[in-house]
């Protein structure tokens, strides 16, 4: 099931939590919300989960707007919140019947979804251990369980992978991209590998708005639309290659990388390649090229710029 | 409605789970066993085949209890978040309200059940009227209804337990006993007015065996009242944010 999410708003008091956002997530795809503290992520899934109402705007489920026309919805949605609150007084088989009792599955079948989730989620040998038990990995793992025991197709899961040890993060990850396959999920996270690991898109929010939406890379490309060389030329005299290296037309800006004087870090003009370039003028001062690295922009980079004013 | 058992029976299984409703159950039967029994003006005192004693006695007794058995309810969920959980799975506000309720009230059956031995001792040393006692059961079991619905109530509009109960504790007095001192005091239409907002003399006019459908209708409103406010303030704390 598509989600839509058009021009929604939502206010505190004073503050505009949520201003004016739209987006859209298709079926099969992983959908990364990125965002500083207090941008308004958690709001916006509150809001698509039913559980803050809206104030403005509309979602739209399927085609179907949640407002109006569609009361049954919430059974199509797999929510895990953000604190990962659980009944810590509930043995974990326990808790997983209540919430598939609750999101309506018929009684005959809830046995069996709940020794599936159990089998899926790695809570074999714990799962007649009391919530209140469990260590915090464990506990985001039944957390993950119950919202996904009805099967639901869309899955929205608020930083899924806190509190777990790396193995259970990879896991936890694989297991998002697996069913991104065939589900609507959207995550949001601080961690930003997190996303390029697992998400097919990235939406990144600020101040209750969106500041950019795209792939990974396509956000990398749009954040600075700059190529970044380090190049590594030998047999030459570094100052010489320096303002060989300036006179080019298609740099920007290029400067010593580090200590080395044979290692300088250039930027081309937007759009530009200088590699020919460079590798052209080495042949004609007879200089030896030994390193051309392309510098990858990080998301981190993008995020700073996008979310810093 | 297979939400409302289903949230039911997780509630009850918490009280079993823990010490709660074994203390709960045994304090009241323990409290309503010595004045009904053994101080005051017990049975024997009054030397009546006569429930009349326990009767009068529960519904003080219960007016204590049934907020602190509901005081946890709504409040607990809040302040732990579990309330997102519950709510954010595909049923309506109404269905916990109405579970939590069910739960309530099945607690407190369980704990009148409990004093079936009364009637019954009395019925082997006297000749004990069995249409009034059945009333007397049916006005504490409206009762507690009443107080159950005031109880869930409070426990919505706060995050803190003990706010709960003493809000719950202070609407019940207001119900139980202020309006009809209130009532005492004031002539005419106002008079007249609070002696039937208070609980008291309905209670009474069933527990004596008049079974009224006036006295039905009036602990039956109450109850619904204060299950809607409940609601109300259940989706008003989390649509608003």
């Amino acid at each position: 099931m598509d989600v839509h999410v058009e021009n929604l708003t939502k206010t505190f008091g004073q503050q505009k939590a949520v201003n004016n956002v739209s987006f859209q997530v298709k079926t099969g795809e992983v959908l990364g919300f990125l965002g500083p503290n207090g941008a308004g992520k958690t709001t916006t899934m509150k809001m698509i989960t039913g559980y803050l109402g809206i104030q403005k705007g509309d979602i739209k489920i399927g085609g179907n707007s949640i407002i109006n026309d569609f009361k049954d919805y919430k059974k199509h949605i797999g929510y895990l919140p953000e604190h990962n609150p659980l009944y810590l007084d509930m043995a974990v088989t326990d808790y997983l019947k209540f919430c598939g009792s609750l999101q309506s599955i018929p009684n005959a079948q809830i046995d069996a979804r709940v020794i599936e989730m159990v089998k899926v989620c790695g809570l074999n040998r714990e799962k007649h251990k009391k919530i209140g038990a469990l260590s915090k990995g464990y506990r985001q793992r039944v957390g993950l369980a119950q919202a996904m025991i009805h099967n639901p197709s869309i899955l929205i899961l608020d930083e899924p992978t806190t509190g777990l040890d790396p193995n259970q993060i990879i896991e936890i990850r694989n297991l998002i991209r697996d069913l991104g396959k065939e589900k609507t999920v959207i995550l949001s996270t601080h961690i930003l590998p997190e996303v390029e690991a697992t998400c097919d898109r990235i939406l990144i929010i600020n101040k209750g708005e969106i500041v950019a939406n795209g792939t990974a890379s396509s956000l990398k490309k749009q954040a600075k639309g700059q190529e970044v060389l380090k190049v590594k030329i030998e047999d030459a005299e570094g100052n010489n290659v320096l303002e060989a290296l300036k006179a080019l037309p298609t740099i920007s800006n290029a400067d010593y990388a580090g200590r080395d004087p044979h290692v300088f870090e250039l930027q081309s003009h937007v759009d530009e390649s200088s590699k020919r370039a460079i590798f052209n003028m080495c042949i004609q001062h007879h200089w030896a090229l030994t390193e051309m690295i392309p510098m990858e922009q990080k998301l981190e980079d993008v995020f700073r710029d996008l979310t810093l004013n | 409605m297979n939400a409302i058992c289903t949230i039911a029976k997780r509630e009850l299984s918490v009280f079993f789970n823990s010490l709660i409703a074994y203390m709960m159950i045994g304090l009241f039967l323990g409290f309503n066993g010595f004045f009904t029994w053994l101080y005051g003006n017990d049975i024997f005192i009054l030397s009546e085949a006569n429930l009349g004693v326990f009767f009068y006695i529960s519904s003080w007794t219960l007016l204590f209890f049934i907020p602190a058995i509901t005081m946890k309810m709504v409040a607990e969920e809040k302040k732990s978040g579990t309330l997102e959980l519950l709510l954010t799975k595909n049923i309506k506000d109404r269905d916990v309200i109405l579970g939590k309720f069910l739960a309530t009230i099945a607690l407190i059956s369980i704990a009148l059940l409990a004093t079936i031995i009364y009637p019954i001792t009395l019925a082997n040393i006297g000749d004990l009227d069995v249409g009034s006692t059945l009333c007397g059961y049916l006005a504490l079991l409206l009762l507690s209804m009443t107080y159950a619905a005031i109880g869930i109530f409070a426990s919505s509009i706060t995050s803190n337990q003990i706010v709960a109960f003493l809000i719950a504790m202070i609407i019940g007095l207001c119900f139980h006993v202020i309006f009809g001192v209130i009532a005492a005091s004031s002539k005419g239409f106002l008079g007249v007015f609070f002696q039937q907002l208070g609980t008291q003399a309905h209670f009474e006019s069933i527990a004596r065996g008049v079974v009224d459908s006036k006295d039905l209708i009036y602990f039956l409103s109450i109850t619904s009242v204060g299950l809607f406010l409940a609601e109300i303030s259940l989706a008003k704390s989390h649509v608003k944010g």
